[in-house]
């Protein structure tokens, strides 16, 4: 093996793990979406996050505009203090409506923006005022068991 | 061999200052001892290797041989004594100044120890190309040249893969004197070789000494090649000088030892038997070791 | 035999042991320290990379393959069973990714390479090379030990990585083009599963610290066998089946800092 047929069989090799990592990163990963672009930053409080995890997406009509960046606790008011990563190309209008939903009944945890009609939008740092907190799937049935059982109880 | 010695290297000799007449001797030994983990390998070896002499060191298996050639070498440092190399203490070297004591040493292994990943020019450049910062035209001639004084300047192509014993360590001899050492020290060069190969390697070790006005110290325990050629002769038997002369005060030596040694006498001071109990004891007990259940 | 007999022994196997360990811990610091001429003559760690990553790149692509291709018949047999065969390749990415690319492909990566290292060496210091290296004044751990230990280092997130490429390759053939699973969905979930910073480079960091592991240990044994045949081959087996072991060791410790649940 000559030094020239060496450094060739070197060079594929490094060129194909280099691409094989490209690869993974972006067609397995998802370095190719969303948080390559500039972001803003806004704030939201939730009474409950239930399973919001850093990273999770933020969506609006279905479409993904930003991530969750920070999730704190804010000991004055009891609440759940998250602030939120969104792309740059779009803006929300000031009464815009965050929820945490879940994708299918099982899935992930994400914070759904539902637009509102003020004609003023958004800034960077601004808060989101209007928020409902996450569906906690235990407290819907206990609910449920206990409206049932009132029912009962009257007839 | 006459014409095998290259007439550059002849020409360099007659340069170099480590001529014969140089006053003190190139390395000189000194009470040593060593142990390894407490068992002592040497004990109280003085030993005087003159410039210009070619020095045999030989004693049976397990003697010491190696071990003293690696105490010079530096591979090893002593329990107590001196070992010193053209006027430095080897085992007070820092690791620099080891290294360039090294360079100014060559050391042919028992098999060669050529580098197997490289063809034997490559082998032979190794040093030159470690060590110096030659250009690589210069490397050619050089290493042309050192192969040529071996007699191996054809074979410069092959792969140590391809030499007979013989030729590996006249490629590896090549190598030592690749950077012209002030000293060659040989481990068993004539261990497992064909009589030509065994008069080649033997002849190339007198001829380079003498032509490179170099200092040879050949640990060896093959007892008729060696004193064809060498100056001055020490035996060792469990690590110790049991013998010390020119060849031909140790042919005549009465030491009985040496004698047996010399003459390879089967039976003397060095029992043929392994120490045991007496014969007819152990033939009238009943064998007390049972049969490997595996057999 | 008495038991103060086994408690000797034991002790006497712990020290043995943690001798050991000290011995090779100077070892690998010494490597670092002498890495100069490796990187400055990087022609030298050139050639070992040839000789440790290219030569594996064979059993890697095709293990790779394989491994993918099972775990696609494999998660799609379990999916289906809750309706979201979908979610094949999340699970294949995932798995690939985090777990099994940086693990397999080390423990392939021991056996292929690491054993040819130590066997390398160890044969180098039975025929005296070493030996003869250190008296032409040339540091065997700078010329020998160091451009092996180095390209073990490089070679190994990239053998990972191309392991996990392929395995999803596989994943991907058996999970959409044999068994019908909507391509779209297959790629899109599998993208919005897998983050790069959580997913993706944790396993590369995590194939780095395996490549220095088995790379570490080969040279170490092979460095430090008895010189003999029968020294040699005990080498490589233990490199095996030491840095086989590490692997699953260090991958633990790892996978419990990396994937805590944010």
């Amino acid at each position: 093996m000559n030094r020239a047929a060496i450094d060739l069989w070197v060079g594929i090799f490094v060129a194909l793990g280099l691409g094989a990592l490209l690869f993974l990163a972006l067609k397995v990963g998802n370095l190719a979406a969303t948080d390559v672009g500039e972001t803003y930053a806004l704030t939201a409080r939730f009474d409950n996050i239930g399973g919001l995890k850093v990273r999770a997406p933020v969506k609006s009509a279905g479409v993904v505009v930003g991530r969750v960046g920070e999730i704190r606790f804010d000991p004055e008011n009891y609440v759940a203090l998250v602030s939120l990563q969104i792309d740059k190309r779009y803006q929300f209008p000031r009464d815009t409506f965050a929820t945490i939903n879940t994708s299918g009944l099982l899935g992930e945890q994400y914070v759904g923006f539902e637009p509102g009609g003020d004609s003023e939008m958004l800034k960077a740092g601004d808060e989101v005022k209007k928020t409902q907190s996450a569906m906690v799937l235990e407290k819907l049935i206990s609910q449920f068991m206990f409206n049932k059982a009132a029912e009962d109880g009257k007839q | 061999m006459k014409n095998g010695i290259a007439p550059d290297v002849i020409i360099r000799a007659a340069l170099m200052d480590t001529s014969p007449a140089h006053p003190d001797p190139l390395v000189e030994i000194r009470d040593l001892n060593f142990a390894y983990d407490r068992r002592p390998v040497l004990t109280g070896i003085n030993m005087t290797i003159p410039r210009g002499k070619v020095v045999a060191i030989m004693g049976l298996s397990g003697c010491g041989k190696t071990t003293t050639l690696r105490l010079i070498g530096g591979q090893l440092k002593p329990t107590s004594g001196t070992v010193r190399v053209a006027g430095k203490l080897v085992h007070e070297l820092d690791d620099e100044g080891l290294y360039a004591l090294r360079r100014r040493m060559g050391m042919l292994f028992q098999f060669g120890a050529l580098f197997t990943d490289m063809s034997v020019y490559d082998n032979v450049a190794f040093p030159l190309r470690e060590h110096t910062a030659l250009p690589e035209e210069l490397i050619h001639d050089l290493v042309l040249m050192k192969l040529n004084a071996v007699g191996l300047r054809g074979a410069h192509h092959l792969m140590p893969s391809e030499l007979s014993g013989g030729m590996a360590r006249r490629v590896a001899l090549a190598r030592a004197i690749a950077l012209d050492p002030l000293l060659i020290m040989y481990d068993e060069p004539f261990a497992g070789l064909d009589p030509i190969s065994l008069s080649i390697v033997g002849e190339l070790i007198r001829k380079l000494n003498d032509a490179l006005g170099i200092s040879s110290i050949v640990v060896t325990h093959d007892v008729q090649e060696s004193l064809k050629i060498v100056d001055y002769v020490y035996f060792m038997a469990a690590g110790q000088v049991v013998a010390e002369g020119t060849a031909e005060d140790i042919r005549c030596a009465e030491e009985p030892f040496v004698h047996q040694f010399i003459w390879g006498e089967p039976d003397g001071p060095v029992n043929f038997h392994y120490p045991a109990r007496p014969y007819g004891d152990e033939l009238m007990e009943q064998p007390t070791k049972p049969r490997p259940w595996w057999t | 035999m008495k038991a103060t007999d086994y408690l000797r022994r034991l002790g006497h196997f712990v020290t043995d042991r943690l001798w050991r360990l000290g011995f090779a811990s100077r070892f690998l610091l010494m490597t670092v320290l002498y890495s100069g001429t490796a990187l400055k003559r990087f022609q030298l760690t050139i050639r070992e990379i040839y000789f440790t990553g290219v030569l594996s790149l064979i059993i890697i692509l095709v293990s790779g393959l394989f491994v993918g291709m099972v775990l696609g018949l494999q998660g799609y047999d379990t999916l289906q069973r809750y309706g979201s065969s979908e979610a094949l390749g999340i699970l294949v990415a995932l798995s690939l990714v985090r777990e099994l690319g940086p693990v397999v492909a080390a423990l392939l990566f021991a056996s292929r390479a690491g054993s040819a290292i130590t066997a390398e060496i160890g044969l180098m210091k039975a025929t005296e090379q070493l030996s003869a290296m250190e008296m032409m004044a040339v540091n065997p751990i700078a010329r020998v030990v160091a451009p092996r230990f180095w390209a073990g280092v490089i070679s190994m997130p990239l053998l990972a990585a191309l392991f996990s490429a392929m395995g999803v390759f596989g994943g991907y053939l058996v999970g959409v083009q044999l068994i019908g699973v909507d391509e779209g969905s297959f790629w899109s979930q599998m993208q919005a599963a897998v983050d790069f910073r959580q997913d993706v480079l944790n396993g590369v960091i995590k194939s780095v610290v395996f490549g220095a592991l088995v790379s570490w240990i080969a040279v170490f044994e092979g460095y430090d066998a008895e010189p003999t045949a029968e020294g040699v081959s005990g080498a490589t087996t233990r490199t095996v089946v030491t840095s086989s072991l590490a692997i699953l060791a260090a991958d633990f410790v790892l996978t419990a800092f990396m994937f805590r649940g944010v």
